[in-house]
């Protein structure tokens, strides 16, 4: 009779077990709240978005997709405990986080424990440290900025180049590899302004640039801050050319800082605006379903799902391990691999190659006015 | 000079924006001994009934924004005062102080998961036209926003002194009891400041979301600059709180431009604490004596 029960009570677990383990948990670890909801909220909605399409066309290797969600409050320090809780929660992919400061901190933890991770992060110090879990899905901002310094130089004749940026891990990257750029380029940095991460009043920072003589402003911070100082710029009628690499002319800041936006001119990895049938469909689909136009982020945690299932197939099993050696040095055709909406590679340091663009925001949306090859 | 024009006057802008938050500090404070803790969220509440009534309701701005101005003297003033404030007030002071912090955590807590913890635009009041004057870029925004706050608070301060209702509302602030031995109803009279209170709030809150953008953490920052504008000002004198909140919005500027990008938070504390320590009762303030 014992017997019988401990029987019965083995299959029940051994059937509760695999029931447990017959989806695959991909866990997205984003900015839900705190000073980058703006980016991380809209980076999972993109994830969430593909989950659910790649759920519904059968999973990975008929797995269905577990998506689990955890909010690291734009905190680095919760954004480790929040790595740390997913890979307890026995997750096979992680994705996220968008912010730098934070990926810089949570990718230590994923890499100690043999754990993909595909940011969304653009700091340049993400692939530079010898991590081999961790995988982009926008490029660094190192290499996107060559091609904005280019711009301002014979495109806009611009000399004297006044600099604001966030003082974040984010911004310091963004900042430092535009330094290295202006340099190269001869460019003159005439003001050097550093702001905070979830700063409200720009109006001293404004008068700095205006103040400075400036042909051309270049600015790199985040979402909020960004639609700030040009909401700032707008009200001291600061007059000059305002560029940046792919944030400032986002569509959540069109939509924060409204008319203030236009004529920002920007280089972007990623825009709904991109003329590629892909991303406007993606696109498309993203405003119907949850009512708002999606930005960059969204698109790189569309991406970013669809890689993991891509790579997963092309692997045949959810080895982490063979993953990360696989991703390494990896090319996906859009034409074979629709979700990952334009050609894209990967090399050894987990930095990606794409197609880029410039744009300039006109009556308070993006114009695309270059396709640029990747680099 | 210029630059130093355009600081000066950007500063005044948004310091008497903070005026206006501090002048609710010691208006509460004067009235009842209440420390609103929470009055940074009470600044950062009303631009979401703004949107709530105009984006959600399709109320139009024009329209929402009065109404959010009443329902905020109704909530976060009167029902402020009978929920929060009657209950514990008989505890003491340091209860009643932790109950606005714990307010001003679930309004914060709210707005974000009702409305949204994303960054909202918020419309404003006033065209982006700009001025020269010396050089100096100013912009309409800067000179109605300072108007407005100024006016409201010359206002109140006419109230205050010119009308009977506004000497019951002192006395009933100097002394209760002689007040209430007057005649003067002393209840309703605290009853008026916190709905004052709710008033300069929403005004303060419709005046600075255009620029700070509607999001739920707004009133951290907001409330621990008015609360330092208070207390550098003299934490029992309106003049005190509007002198406060003036001097913090210029040296925020000018610390930002002159001094450091990245210490431009720290100087207010450093004025807070010299004016502790040369000057407890503020600069305008006036030393009272309690019995302990």
């Amino acid at each position: 009779m014992i017997r019988k029960l401990a029987m019965t009570a083995a299959t029940g677990l051994a059937l509760t077990a695999t029931g447990a383990f017959a989806d695959v948990v991909i866990a997205d670890v984003a900015e839900l709240s705190g000073a980058g909801a703006a980016a991380g909220a809209v980076w999972h909605d993109g994830v969430k978005m593909a989950v659910e399409e790649i759920n519904a066309a059968g999973g990975i290797l008929g797995e269905q997709i577990d998506l689990r969600e955890y909010d690291s409050q734009t905190d680095p320090q919760n954004s480790r405990a929040m790595v740390q809780k997913a890979i307890d929660d026995d997750a096979y992919v992680l994705l996220g986080t968008v912010y730098s400061s934070s990926t810089v901190v949570n990718m230590l933890v994923a890499q100690q424990n043999g754990v993909p991770q595909l940011t969304g992060s653009e700091s340049p110090t993400i692939t530079a440290k010898g991590n081999p879990y961790i995988f982009r899905t926008a490029f660094g901002a190192q290499k996107g900025l060559p091609k904005l310094g280019t711009y301002l130089k014979d495109d806009l004749g611009a000399q004297k180049i006044a600099v604001i940026w966030a003082n974040t891990e984010f911004g310091k990257g963004g900042h430092d590899a535009f330094m290295a750029v202006a340099e190269d380029l001869g460019l003159e940095i005439v003001a050097d302004v550093p702001t905070e991460q979830a700063q409200v009043d720009f109006a001293a920072d404004v008068a700095k640039l205006a103040s400075a003589g400036a042909d051309a402003v270049f600015s790199y911070m985040t979402e909020e801050e960004s639609a700030r100082f040009l909401i700032e710029a707008e009200k001291q009628g600061l007059g000059l050319p305002i560029v940046g690499d792919t944030v400032i002319a986002s569509q959540k800041v069109i939509d924060l800082a409204g008319e203030a936006a236009n004529g920002v001119a920007s280089h972007v990895g990623l825009t709904a605006e991109a003329p590629v049938p892909a991303i406007q469909e993606m696109a498309a689909k993203f405003q119907e379903k949850f009512g708002y136009g999606a930005d960059h982020n969204a698109i790189k945690g569309y991406i970013g799902a669809y890689t993991v299932k891509y790579v997963t197939e092309q692997i045949g099993e959810f080895d982490r391990e063979k993953f990360a050696e696989t991703m390494h040095g990896l090319c996906l055709d859009a034409a074979s691999h629709p979700g990952v909406l334009m050609d894209v590679c990967w090399d050894e340091t987990g930095e990606m190659s794409r197609a880029s663009f410039l744009v300039e925001v006109v009556d308070g949306a993006q114009t695309i006015t270059k396709t640029l090859p990747a680099n | 000079m210029s630059e130093f024009i355009q600081l000066l006057l950007s500063g005044l802008s948004s310091g008497s924006i903070y005026a206006l938050a501090a002048v609710g500090f010691t208006l509460l404070w004067q009235a009842s001994q209440t420390i609103n803790f929470a009055q940074g969220e009470f600044v950062m509440i009303p631009a979401f009934f703004v949107l709530a009534l105009s984006v959600k309701l399709g109320f139009p701005v024009w329209l929402a924004m009065p109404l959010a101005i009443i329902l905020s003297v109704l909530i976060l003033g009167a029902l402020f005062k009978r929920l929060i404030v009657e209950p514990m007030h008989k505890h003491g002071t340091i209860p009643l102080v932790i109950a606005t912090i714990a307010l001003g955590i679930l309004l914060k807590e709210m707005v974000k998961e009702f409305y949204s913890p994303l960054g909202q635009p918020f419309p404003s009041l006033f065209p982006q036209d700009v001025f020269s004057i010396g050089g100096a870029a100013i912009s309409i925004p800067d000179i109605a926003n300072f108007t407005i706050a100024m006016g409201t608070i010359v206002a109140l301060q006419l109230f205050l002194s010119r009308t009977r209702t506004g000497r019951s509302m002192q006395a009933t602030a100097q002394n209760p009891d002689v007040a209430e031995i007057l005649g003067v109803d002393i209840k309703r009279m605290v009853m008026y400041t916190f709905l004052i209170n709710g008033a300069l709030a929403a005004i303060a809150s419709i005046l600075i979301t255009p620029v700070y953008l509607a999001k739920f953490s707004n009133g951290e920052v907001l409330g621990l600059v008015a609360f330092i504008a208070a207390i550098v000002g003299g934490f029992n004198q309106i003049r005190g709180a509007l002198v406060g909140g003036l001097l913090l919005g210029v040296v925020d500027n000018f610390s930002a431009a002159y001094f450091s990008s990245e210490y431009r938070q720290a100087l207010p504390m450093i004025l807070l604490i010299v004016i502790i320590l040369v000057r407890p009762q503020g600069l305008l303030g006036t030393s009272e004596g309690r019995t302990v």
